[in-house]
């Protein structure tokens, strides 16, 4: 306690005059169609990105990509879109998903500037999912894409619990600064897109 | 050293120099793509910067709400006046759980508490898994770049440091393959870490979140395994609200290697079921900077790295010539702060061009603050006496006409009719790599007589 204290009055001692909190009104960019911008810049970043009419269809283009052909463990937690080879909330510890081939999962929404995608990992049987997998496929609704950054913070209500903005397969560019796909997480990132 | 002694020595390979100066340009080429598709970039910066200047304001305020909204969750929140504070903080709840491998993603914070070694001596096996940091981490260096820690090796030097360390095949120099070699290795220990460390890059008071962003994923891989997440995060890391993220998020991964957005921005609100969180809120000179009205605007700064890829001088002298680790034009500004005398040199490794200033996402006036800080060196008698005698008779001589034009006529003159050894001997380091100018035969103010008259 004696060190918060102290700390919270140096802070308040060495404060300046208060200034005024200038809002986030008036930023942003608005585009012809956002649900094609958002692919163009899911497909910039190094994900695959599918645009289909409905689940089913998700379903189909997922089967006839050959990290879903290969994966021989996969978990889905979209039902009707791929699935699952055991059930992952029979796991006990998260350890045991290394290995993973292909995990796919919902996102809350997804944002055209930059293709981010809000992954809300509350429902997950384990957090790590979205991680540990080798390869990943995100679902994204197209009616949840929304312009930019600030309106999607406008509409994520955060609660207690473990959300993040996923930007595609894992990157480094550490080595001589050559892009490298595929650091810790995710080597490969499908997008699929699903109209309505 | 100061640093111009070290970057003498860096500045010894030619070849290097030159190679490291490009590599480091291209991030600024890439930020330089990536904010020309932002056409609110200019009002982005502003709004970053009155952000801070407002949460910087109320600091106080906004930590304890943080504090509240955390505890809310389930994080337990540690407070830290310095880095012994922190690092005892972090060895006990190690300590109690008996933890002895951890891993560690990026933190800037923890390399300025010496956290790394301080674990060790008792114990711990530290495992950083950010590749760049890894690298440096195998390479016993610190980081020589904050945001690409190993951006002074090549990748000869990365493969041979892989094969002396990891065991990796000798002579590999590919990339994506010494990648895949980290990436084994570090798996491993993802596996086997009893507990995670982060750094925070926003601390939101509204809804006492932290949020850690990386690219490669090794924040979310050491924190959804281990069941213990630790958090280091600076008093200065806290915003009012989510929806600041907007505005911080859209400048930071582009100012920072180019890219839209990250690929991990992490969003933690308590701890994940079944494990824990304690956030360790750490000061170490943070209050005394906010507390000094000319120097607390390099406290809104977001790490992105930029001003060290800009500037001219960080190109060509690379991150170990400074005497801080943080180096570059923020660390030349936040180093003189916390030690005037061990920094003294670094506010002067900066040619004040200001193109530092021009990139900051946050506006931090950074030139001007090296200018103020080479003020205050000299008003604190921490200046080298040559420099100072220069000084002293430069202000001389320009403080008196009559001074001025005879200085000139006797410096015309001296050219000359010394020996070019001996003038370069007296013009110090500007005949390092040039030759002197050849002196006019008449001064300005003689030839403006001669044509026009008396002015």
């Amino acid at each position: 306690m004696a060190a918060r204290d102290e700390i919270l009055a140096a802070v308040r001692r060495g404060a300046g005059p208060a200034v005024e909190h200038p809002g986030t009104a008036g930023l942003g960019v608005r585009f012809a169609d956002p649900v094609v911008q958002f692919a163009e810049m899911a497909r910039a970043v190094g994900s695959t990105c599918l645009r289909v009419p409905d689940l089913a269809a998700a379903d189909q283009a997922l089967r006839a990509l050959p990290v879903s052909q290969q994966a021989r463990r996969s978990v889905s937690l979209v039902p009707g879109v791929g699935a699952s080879t055991f059930d992952p909330a029979a796991v006990a510890e998260p350890h045991a998903l290394d290995g993973l081939d292909l995990a796919v999962f919902p996102a809350g929404l997804a944002v055209a500037e930059n293709a981010a995608m809000w992954i809300d990992t509350r429902p997950f049987p384990h957090q790590a999912l979205y991680v540990v997998a080798e390869h990943i496929a995100v679902v994204v609704r197209a009616s949840t894409v929304v312009h930019d950054m600030h309106q999607a913070y406008e509409r994520i209500r955060h609660g207690k619990g473990f959300a993040l903005f996923l930007g595609g397969p894992s990157k480094t560019a550490d080595i001589e600064q050559a892009l490298v796909v595929g650091a810790h997480g995710a080597r490969s990132c499908a997008v699929l897109l699903v109209e309505g | 050293m100061g640093h111009p002694e070290s970057a003498a020595l860096f500045l010894r390979d030619t070849e290097r120099v030159h190679w490291h100066d490009q590599a480091i340009w291209f991030l600024r080429q890439k930020r330089d793509a990536a904010a020309r598709t932002v056409p609110d970039w200019e009002a982005l910066r502003e709004r970053a910067e009155a952000i801070k200047a407002h949460a910087l304001s109320r600091l106080g305020d906004y930590l304890e709400e943080f504090e509240r909204n955390a505890v809310a969750h389930g994080a337990v929140v540690h407070w830290a006046r310095d880095g012994e504070e922190h690092n005892r903080i972090v060895h006990g709840l190690l300590a109690e759980r008996g933890v002895t491998r951890l891993v560690k993603s990026k933190s800037m914070l923890t390399e300025e508490c010496g956290l790394n070694p301080y674990l060790e001596a008792r114990g711990i096996e530290i495992a950083d898994t950010d590749l760049g940091e890894r690298i440096v981490q195998l390479n016993h260096q610190p980081p020589s770049h904050i945001v690409a820690p190993a951006i002074h090796m090549r990748r000869e030097e990365v493969g041979a440091l892989f094969h002396a360390t990891l065991g990796s095949p000798e002579g590999l120099t590919d990339p994506t393959r010494l990648t895949e070699v980290a990436r084994k290795d570090l798996r491993r220990h993802f596996l086997g870490a009893q507990a995670g460390l982060t750094g925070v890059n926003f601390g939101i008071a509204e809804t006492g979140g932290v949020v850690v962003v990386t690219n490669e994923g090794n924040a979310d891989m050491g924190t959804s395994l281990p069941p213990l997440h630790i958090a280091s995060m600076g008093i200065e890391k806290v915003i009012p609200r989510a929806a600041d993220l907007g505005v911080f998020l859209r400048l930071l991964a582009r100012s920072a290697v180019g890219q839209p957005s990250s690929i991990y921005t992490s969003h933690f609100h308590g701890p994940r079921r079944g494990g824990e969180l304690h956030i360790v809120v750490v000061d170490n000179g943070r209050s005394q900077l906010l507390g000094q009205p000319a120097h607390r605007r390099a406290l809104a700064c977001i790490r992105c790295g930029q001003c060290l890829n800009t500037c001219p001088v960080y190109r060509r002298s690379g991150g170990y010539s400074y005497t801080w680790l943080i180096p570059g034009p923020i660390g030349s500004v936040l180093a003189p702060a916390r030690d005037p005398v061990s920094h003294r040199s670094l506010p002067f490794a900066s040619t004040l061009c200001g193109s530092c200033t021009d990139v900051c996402p946050v506006r931090i006036d950074l030139h001007h603050q090296l200018y103020a800080w080479r003020g205050e060196l000299a008003r604190k008698g921490l200046i080298d006496p040559g420099k100072r005698l220069a000084m002293r008779l430069t202000s001389l001589v320009f403080r008196f006409t009559w001074l001025y034009a005879l200085a000139g006529r006797l410096a015309r003159l001296a050219q000359r009719l010394l020996p070019a050894r001996f003038l370069a001997r007296l013009s110090g380091g500007w005949t390092r790599q040039r030759e002197l100018p050849v002196p006019p035969r008449e001064s300005f103010r003689e030839l403006y007589r001669r044509t026009r008259g008396r002015p």
